[in-house]
C-alpha cells in the first residue's frame, strides 16, 4: 500500500523522470527569426566548432537562408576551395579524431534535435575545471565529457561547487550548487550567455531549417481548410435538410 | 423526391465546395510534382566546373565533367581551324543557324578562342558520346574524313567544330555550352561569359 | 440522349460502373443516425491513400542501406524540394493511422460492432491491425537512428524467447546475428509491399461491411425494420442513400481531420516526442545503446504488457505470450460479449464501468510503455494488465450479469 501511494506521488510529478538525469537546464530563449543571432551563430560555429564538428547534412549555402550573401559566405565563412552547394563537412580525418578524443567529434546538424535547445545552451556553458579529465575539464551536463573546453579564452575557466548530502540512510549525494569563475575570460558573463545563445539558435535553425516555411505555409492551409469547411459544412446542412 | 428542395441552392454549394476542393488538391500535387525537380545536391552537382587547360597541347582533347555529362576542351590545330570551312559544302548546319551554342559561339569556329573547341560530347542524335577521331583520312571514314568526331552508335560524323555532317542521323551540331575564361589557363563551363 | 450517356451506355455494357455506384453508393442504404463516432471508417482510409502516396513519393529518394539511409533521409529533408513536406506528412500520417484506427475500434467496441452478423467484419478489421503493426514496425526502422535500430532489435529479440525455435527464428528474420544492413534492406521492400496488402484487406472490409449493412450507435439492425423511404419503397425506412447524405457529412469530417493533421504537420511535427523521437536523430550505432528505449507509442501498450510479465521456468516466452494473447483476445471479442443488446446506449452501469476501466487501463499502459521499467512502474503494468485481460475473460459474466434497457424498434436521432 506504500508503495502504490509512493508511486501516486510519482505519478503526479512526471518531472522526476524526465531524461538526462536530474540536471537541471537552463532556459534557452532561442528566436530562430533573429537574423542577427544567427548570423553571429553561424559565424561562431565556423570558427570554433567546425574544425573538429561537422554540419555534413547541411549545405554551406543554407546560411543564405538568413541574410549572409553570397559573397559574405565565401570570404568570410567558408573554406577557399568549397561552394556554396557543398556539404559541411570537416577537414578531421575521424580515425584521427578517435584517437584524439576517445571518439570521433558528432556531427552537429540535429544536435539539437537529439539534445533540445535548453541542453546545448547550458551545455556551452558548464564546463568545470576537473584534472582527473584529460583535457582538464568536465561538464556538469554531460559527465566525462571527451572535449576539451574549446571557448574557455572567452569564457574564462570556472570552477564548479557541490554540495555533499546524507540522508538518514547514510547514503551519500553529490549536489551541484554553481560555478564560480577562476581565471576570467575574455568575454562578460553577459557576453559569453548571449554567444552561447547564439550558437544555441544557430544549430537550433539547422537542425531543422524547413521551420519557418513550414510555420507560415501552416496557417495559410489552416485559413484555406477553414473556407473549404464552411462551404462543406454549408453543402452538409443543405442536404440534411431531407432527412427527417 | 425533390419536394421542398432548394435545387439552385443545392447546386451552387456542390460546385463551389468542388471547385475548392479542386483547388486544394491542385495545391497538394505541387509539393509532389516539384520534388522531382533536381535537388540541391543535383544543383550543386550542376554547379560551373573549372578546367584547367595549361597543360593542353595542340591536337589533344581533355574531358570534363559538368552536370554529369562530358565537356571536350579540343587544342585545335592551325591546320584544323584551316580545314573548317573547307567542309562547309557537306554539313547540314555550317554556319550555325540552329542555336545549339551561346551567341558568342555562332561564329565559324564555334567558340571564344579560335583554338579551343569547347563541346558537349553528347551525340546529337539519341545521347551517345562520339569518338574523337583526329586522323586524317583513317580507313574506315574515307578519305575525304579531316579529323572530328565519330559517334560508334548509329554512324553520325561531327567536323572539329562538332559541326554535323548531312546525311547522317543526328539532326544537330554538337551543343556548345555557356562557358567563360577566367584567365588564358582556367576556362569555366557553366557561366555564359560573352565574347572575349 | 447525351454524349456523356452514351459513354456511360458504352462502359456500363462492358463494366458494371453504374451498378457499382448505386449498389455501394447512391443505393446503398446506411442508418441515418449515425454520430461522431462513425467518421473514423473513411478517416482511415483517408489516411491510407496519404501513407501510400507520401510513402511511394519517399521511396523514390531513400536509400535502404545502412550506410546510406539516415543521410538519404536528411537529404529528403534538405536538399529534395518540398521533401521535408512529403517526410513530414508521412511520419504524422502514421501516428494519425493508428489515432484514427484505435478511435474506429473503440467505436466497434461501444456500439457492439463486432456482434453477429458482423463477427467476419470485425475480423477482418483486426487482420488490417495486425498488418498495420507490422508495417508501422518495419516503417520505423526505416530511418537508421538510435530508436529505428534499437526499437526494432528489442522486438525482434522476443521471437527469441519462443522455445527451441526462437534464436533460429530471429537470426533468420534479421538475416544477420544483428540488426544491420541486410534486415533495412528486407524491411524496407517489406514495408512497400504491406500497404498493398492492406489496401486490399480495406476493400474486403468494405465488401463484408455491405453485405452485411453498417450498424449505428442503437445498434438497431434497420434491414429488420419497417420499409420505405423517401428514395425508395424497399429500403429499409430507417435507412439513407449513403450517397450524397454521408459522402458530403464525411467530407466535412475530413476537413476538421486535415486541420488537426496540418496542425500536428505544420507546428509540431514531433508530436512532443511521440512522433518523431529525439534519440532517432542519432544514427543508428550497433555499439551503443540510447539510455532509455520505448517504442512509438502506438505500440507501447502492449509493450508494457509485455515488461510486466517476469520470467520464470527459465524463460521469458511469457511476456511474448501475454502480448500477443492481448491483441488475440480481441479477435474473440464477438464470442465473448454475450448481451443481448449490442450498444452502449442500452447497456448497463456494470457494462459502462467495465468499458470505462478498460480505456482508462489502456491509456495507461500506453503511458506506462514510455517510461523506464523501474520496481514501481512494473507493479503498475502488472495491475493494469491483469485489468486488460480481466475486461475480456470477465465479459461473458458481467455482459449477461448487466442490466440491460429496452432497445427501441427504430433508431433514435
Amino acid at each position: 500500500m506504500k508503495k502504490l501511494l509512493i508511486a501516486i506521488v510519482m505519478l503526479a510529478s512526471p518531472s522526476a523522470f524526465a531524461s538526462g538525469g536530474n540536471v537541471h537546464l537552463d532556459h534557452a530563449d532561442v528566436d530562430i527569426t533573429d537574423q542577427a543571432s544567427l548570423q553571429r551563430g553561424a559565424k561562431y560555429f565556423v570558427n570554433y566548432c567546425l574544425n573538429c564538428h561537422s554540419m555534413k547534412y547541411e549545405r554551406w549555402q543554407r546560411m543564405q537562408e538568413f541574410g549572409i550573401p553570397e559573397d559574405l559566405l565565401k570570404q568570410n565563412l567558408m573554406p577557399s576551395n568549397a561552394k556554396p552547394g557543398d556539404l559541411m563537412t570537416t577537414a578531421m580525418n575521424p580515425d584521427d579524431a578517435a584517437g584524439w578524443f576517445g571518439a570521433p567529434p558528432p556531427d552537429l546538424t540535429l544536435e539539437a534535435r537529439l539534445r533540445g535547445d535548453d541542453w546545448i545552451y547550458t551545455y556551452l556553458r558548464s564546463f568545470y575545471i576537473d584534472e582527473s579529465r584529460p583535457f582538464g575539464v568536465n561538464n556538469i551536463v554531460f559527465d566525462k565529457v571527451g572535449m576539451p573546453h574549446v571557448l574557455w579564452e572567452l569564457q574564462g575557466m570556472q570552477k564548479a561547487v557541490f554540495e555533499e548530502h546524507k540522508d538518514e540512510n547514510g547514503h551519500e549525494s553529490h549536489v551541484f550548487k554553481g560555478f564560480e569563475m577562476v581565471k576570467p575570460g575574455k568575454m562578460s558573463t553577459e557576453e559569453y550567455d548571449q554567444m552561447s545563445l547564439d550558437l544555441t539558435n544557430f544549430l537550433s535553425y539547422m537542425g531543422d531549417p524547413s521551420k519557418l516555411k513550414r510555420h507560415s505555409l501552416g496557417i495559410k492551409v489552416l485559413l484555406f481548410l477553414l473556407v473549404f469547411f464552411i462551404f462543406a459544412y454549408l453543402l452538409k446542412k443543405e442536404y440534411w435538410k431531407d432527412v427527417h | 423526391m425533390s419536394e421542398g428542395v432548394d435545387l439552385k441552392k443545392r447546386r451552387f454549394l456542390t460546385l463551389s465546395t468542388a471547385v475548392i476542393g479542386a483547388v486544394g488538391a491542385g495545391a497538394v500535387a505541387v509539393p509532389f510534382v516539384m520534388s522531382w525537380q533536381p535537388s540541391a545536391r543535383a544543383k550543386a552537382a550542376g554547379a560551373p566546373v573549372e578546367a584547367d587547360i595549361s597543360k593542353l597541347e595542340e591536337g589533344q582533347l581533355l574531358r570534363v565533367k559538368w552536370r554529369g555529362k562530358p565537356v571536350w576542351v579540343v587544342y585545335r590545330t592551325k591546320q584544323n581551324l584551316e580545314d573548317l570551312p573547307k567542309l562547309d559544302g557537306i554539313l547540314a548546319d555550317p554556319a550555325s543557324e540552329v542555336e545549339q551554342q551561346p551567341a558568342s559561339c555562332k561564329n565559324p569556329t564555334r567558340s571564344i578562342k579560335p583554338e579551343y573547341l569547347i563541346a558537349i560530347g553528347i551525340c546529337t542524335h539519341l545521347g551517345c558520346s562520339p569518338t574523337y577521331r583526329p586522323d586524317v583520312a583513317p580507313a574506315d571514314l574515307g578519305a575525304d574524313w579531316l579529323g572530328g568526331f565519330f559517334c560508334p552508335c548509329h554512324g553520325s560524323k561531327f567536323d572539329f567544330a562538332g559541326r554535323v555532317y548531312a546525311g547522317v542521323p543526328a539532326p544537330t551540331n554538337l551543343v556548345i555550352p555557356p562557358h567563360s575564361y577566367l584567365s588564358d589557363k582556367v576556362v569555366l563551363i557553366g557561366v555564359d561569359g560573352g565574347a572575349s | 440522349m447525351s454524349a456523356l450517356q452514351n459513354m456511360v451506355g458504352w462502359i456500363d455494357d462492358r463494366f458494371p460502373m453504374t451498378k457499382v455506384w448505386n449498389e455501394h453508393l447512391a443505393q446503398y442504404y446506411a442508418p441515418k443516425n449515425f454520430n461522431f463516432w462513425y467518421f473514423f471508417g473513411s478517416l482511415a482510409m483517408l489516411v491510407l491513400v496519404i501513407q501510400i502516396l507520401t510513402g511511394l513519393w519517399l521511396a523514390m529518394m531513400y536509400k535502404p542501406d545502412a550506410d546510406l539511409a539516415f543521410a538519404s533521409v536528411e537529404y529528403i529533408m534538405r536538399d529534395v524540394n518540398w521533401g521535408w513536406l512529403i517526410r513530414y506528412m508521412h511520419s504524422t500520417g502514421a501516428s494519425a493511422f493508428f489515432l484514427v484506427i484505435y478511435l474506429h475500434m473503440f467505436r466497434g467496441l461501444m456500439y457492439g460492432s463486432y456482434r453477429k452478423p458482423r463477427e467476419l467484419l470485425w475480423i477482418i478489421g483486426m487482420i488490417i491491425y495486425v498488418a498495420m503493426m507490422a508495417t508501422a514496425f518495419m516503417g520505423y526502422l526505416l530511418p537508421w537512428g538510435q530508436m529505428s535500430l534499437w526499437g526494432a532489435a528489442v522486438i525482434v529479440n522476443l521471437f527469441q524467447a519462443i522455445p527451441i525455435v526462437g534464436e533460429d527464428l530471429a537470426i533468420w528474420i534479421r538475416g544477420d546475428f544483428v540488426i544491420s544492413d541486410v534486415t533495412l534492406n528486407r524491411f524496407f521492400a517489406l514495408h512497400f509491399l504491406l500497404p498493398f496488402v492492406l489496401a486490399a484487406l480495406v476493400f474486403v472490409h468494405i465488401v463484408a461491411l455491405h453485405k452485411v449493412g453498417s450498424n449505428n450507435p442503437d445498434g438497431i439492425e434497420i434491414k429488420k425494420g419497417p420499409k420505405g423511404n423517401r428514395w425508395s419503397d424497399t429500403a429499409p425506412a430507417d435507412g439513407i442513400p449513403f450517397h450524397p447524405y454521408y459522402s458530403v457529412k464525411d467530407i466535412a469530417g475530413v476537413i476538421v481531420f486535415l486541420m488537426f493533421f496540418a496542425g500536428i504537420l505544420f507546428f509540431a511535427p514531433e508530436g512532443g516526442g511521440y512522433f518523431l523521437e529525439a534519440p532517432n536523430f542519432e544514427p543508428a550505432n550497433p555499439l551503443k545503446t540510447p539510455v532509455h528505449i520505448a517504442p512509438v507509442w502506438y505500440f507501447t501498450p502492449f509493450y508494457a504488457i509485455l515488461r510486466a510479465v517476469p520470467s520464470f521456468a527459465g524463460t521469458q516466452v511469457w511476456g511474448v505470450i501475454a502480448m500477443g494473447a492481448a491483441i488475440v483476445v480481441l479477435f474473440l471479442l464477438p464470442w465473448l460479449d454475450r448481451s443481448p443488446v449490442k450498444s452502449i446506449r442500452y447497456k448497463g452501469g456494470l457494462y459502462k464501468g467495465f468499458l470505462a476501466m478498460f480505456v482508462i487501463v489502456f491509456v495507461i499502459l500506453g503511458w506506462l510503455g514510455t517510461q523506464p521499467a523501474t520496481e514501481l512502474y512494473t507493479l503498475f503494468a502488472q495491475i493494469a494488465t491483469t485489468l486488460y485481460f480481466a475486461f475480456f475473460f470477465l465479459m461473458p459474466w458481467f455482459s449477461k450479469a448487466d442490466k440491460t434497457k429496452p432497445v427501441p424498434e427504430r433508431v433514435t436521432k
